[in-house]
């Protein structure tokens, strides 16, 4: 589902507090810290809403009768599967968290090699239940809002909850981290110096930190609406960047996100593109 | 046996990824003890083979999102050693405050929201909040404090973006390094606090020997450079490390164990504190002598007074950084990639991190292998559950016998999410 088809109800939540999860499945659990690193608020976030699940911070209630349900971490193990699948059920609403759940972050980089990878690596692969493809958890089950970014914010964190909390559709961000330079009145470093920059088909949310940075967005924030990813491409090629290296642009941390992972497959191995 | 009896703690709480724990009591005795690691292998040492060396520091990043910018540090300075590029000073300067941030910044965290209500009876930060909103409170300001510093660097506390092969990709402008220096020496007073609120938790008594194993550097703390050093005496180089340190998987989980020279051993606040108290200052020497605890201290349980006195520390290490001059000269050198081997090691948050990249000549790399601070607590970690929870009796009800043997988990400060993507790509036993 679509956060522009989520049902708005009048009453979502009856007179008990909102019961809240925060799951975590494959992830660096750097997304779980846009809420522990809310501070002050964080506390009073905890006498809004109960956390009934959440196991960095401590509950380990069961995971039924939920009103929202937060999802860190890409699919990657077999368990991970019933899991999501049965938490939908129990979940009125259910919100990916960051790149690993929303496109199946950077570990869906092992998505484009074959799937010999894991008996190559480890002397016993048998004990380890894991599939061959890290995944968004909406491959799996219906979401209903995904939050991008690696990794988000507490103020996409806090802006979602407080919209479902509220009964309306939360704002879906659909600006390109380009715009935020301009807004920012940051000189593009692609005109300026030369360097590439996925800003012009990257989501905004950052805040156009790479550029303030004097280098080149890498994309955490996933692909944004409509993106010219092969002008892009070309733009890139047009710099002196070779066809692998315009590959692993694309091939980073939302390889799995679809605009970002066909461009960068066209380009991967692939040495006919110098037209 | 009838009288077997199985502790079980399926869902680990208050830890960093996801484990869990098994105990079988058999006739006063625990047999079978089993840290059960369930956290999915992300593969990152495969990942990074075909990446360019530019690419690495935002990769390993994402390793951990608690000590992100150790993982980035360690990376930088093990692809320059394998270069050959000595960045300097100046860059050395901010590299360091980077880690004095990320110092504060995590130990805060498990300070306050996973390790602290072990040690008060609460269930957890929220319960604690309740009772003594006041502590909670300073928790919060210094964890803010130490992600102002990271962000300072890198313009955000979790995947920060300014460090790369070479220096930063900028120097902070002057304002914004005055403006967080300010918080810094604001915040002086509550680590001052911290420590004194440490020194008094109840800490159960251990006395245990362990083998610390630490960073040590010529004329200060150790963070991110120097050789590495044991309480048995050894003394390394750290691109000697790999040949001392044995890797090893176990059916349980999916983060290797270690064994330094054939034996488990401690890394990480505790045992850099244990190993380098000398090369403390003066004021964090009479803060610890006021907490009328001694160090080198054999209580395992005085991990957290160590961690409370490291952000105090790197409080007033990172002050002294940033009121240094405004930095001349260029945020990075270039790097020429060149074939070869580099090795480093920097001691995180949680410890020794070692990395070794075999890169080609035309910048990428070849192999990588890294070993983060958790999988080498794990041995020691489940010696030491087998030992205090024999040692404090067996007979008591399970209750009890779990929540001790979560609380000792805890106080190693685990993170999972690090310890399970690391495996020696380099020796393939499929032999066995």
């Amino acid at each position: 589902m679509t956060p522009s088809t989520l049902p708005v109800q009048k009453d979502p939540f009856s007179s008990r507090k909102p019961r809240v999860a925060v799951l975590k499945l494959a992830s660096c659990d750097g997304c779980q810290l846009a809420f522990l690193g809310l501070g002050e608020r964080l506390l009073e976030l905890a006498a809004a809403v109960e956390f009934v699940h959440f196991a960095e911070m401590g509950p380990l209630g069961p995971l039924t009768d939920l009103d929202i349900t937060f999802i860190e971490g890409s699919l990657s193990t077999r368990e991970d599967l019933e899991t999501v699948r049965s938490v939908r059920k129990e979940s009125r609403y259910l919100v990916t968290i960051g790149a690993c759940a929303t496109s199946g972050g950077i570990q869906a980089l092992r998505n484009l090699t074959s799937g010999e990878s894991l008996s190559g690596i480890y002397p016993s692969p048998g004990f380890i239940d894991f599939l061959d493809r890290s995944t968004p958890v909406a491959s799996e089950i219906p979401v209903d809002l995904e939050l991008w970014g690696c990794p988000v914010t507490g103020e996409q964190i806090l802006g979602a909850l407080r919209s479902l909390l509220f009964g309306t559709t939360p704002p879906v961000e659909h600006d390109k981290v380009c715009l935020e330079c301009k807004r920012r009145a940051i000189a593009c470093v692609t005109v300026t110096m030369g360097v590439p920059c996925l800003g012009p088909v990257t989501l905004t949310g950052c805040g156009a930190l790479c550029p303030s940075f004097n280098r080149g967005c890498y994309g955490c924030f996933g692909p944004s609406e409509n993106p010219e990813t092969s002008s892009l491409a070309r733009k890139f090629a047009g710099l002196g960047l070779p066809p692998d290296e315009i590959a692993r642009r694309f091939l980073f941390i939302n390889s799995n996100a679809g605009p970002f992972r066909e461009e960068g497959e066209r380009w991967r191995g692939d040495h006919s593109h110098e037209r | 046996m009838n009288d077997d009896r199985l502790l079980r703690i399926p869902v680990m709480a208050r830890v960093e990824g996801k484990g869990a724990l098994e105990v079988t009591v058999s006739h006063g005795r625990i047999g079978a003890l089993r840290l059960r690691i369930f956290e999915p292998p992300r593969l990152f040492e495969k990942i990074l083979e075909g990446r360019d060396f530019r690419e690495v520091p935002d990769i390993v990043a994402r390793i951990c999102g608690i000590c992100p910018a150790a993982y980035q540090l360690t990376a930088v300075s093990a692809i320059e050693a394998g270069f050959g590029i000595h960045p300097g000073e100046e860059i050395s300067r901010f590299r360091k405050i980077l880690a004095c941030g990320e110092w504060i910044s995590s130990h805060s965290l498990h300070v306050h929201l996973l390790a602290a209500p072990d040690f008060l009876g609460y269930g957890d930060v929220m319960e604690w909040a309740r009772h003594d909103p006041e502590s909670v409170r300073r928790g919060f300001e210094l964890h803010a404090v130490g992600n102002d510093l990271i962000a300072l660097l890198g313009g955000r506390p979790v995947h920060p973006v300014g460090a790369c092969v070479g220096g930063f990709f900028r120097f902070p402008p002057a304002e914004e390094r005055e403006a967080v220096a300010s918080r810094v020496s604001a915040a002086l007073p509550l680590a001052k606090e911290l420590v004194r609120w440490a020194a008094s938790l109840p800490y159960p008594e251990s006395d245990r020997t362990f083998v610390s194993v630490s960073l040590r550097a010529r004329d200060s703390y150790p963070m991110n450079e120097g050789w590495i050093v044991s309480s048995r005496g050894l003394s390394l180089d750290p691109a000697d490390y790999e040949a001392h340190v044995e890797e090893f998987q176990v059916p349980h989980s999916t983060a290797f164990h270690s064994l330094l020279d054939g034996e488990p051993y401690l890394v990480g606040p505790l045992a850099r504190l244990n190993l380098n108290a000398d090369r403390l200052p003066p004021e964090i020497l009479s803060l610890i002598a006021d907490s009328g605890i001694r160090f080198p201290s054999a209580n395992m349980n005085h991990s957290l007074l160590a961690r409370a006195l490291e952000i105090h520390f790197a409080l007033r290490e990172s002050l002294s950084l940033l009121e240094g001059p405004s930095p001349v000269g260029p945020s990075y050198i270039p790097a020429d990639s060149r074939e070869g081997t580099g090795i480093a090691a920097t001691e995180a948050p949680r410890g020794i991190l070692w990395h070794r990249y075999d890169l080609s000549g035309d910048g990428l790399v070849r192999k990588a292998r890294i070993i983060p601070p958790t999988s080498q607590n794990q041995t020691m970690m489940e010696a030491d559950l087998r030992e205090s929870l024999e040692t404090g009796g067996l007979d008591r009800p399970d209750d009890v016998l779990r929540r001790e043997a979560e609380r000792i988990v805890r106080n190693y400060d685990p993170c999972i999410s690090c310890a399970t993507h690391f495996l020696d790509l380099t020796v393939r036993r499929n032999d066995r």
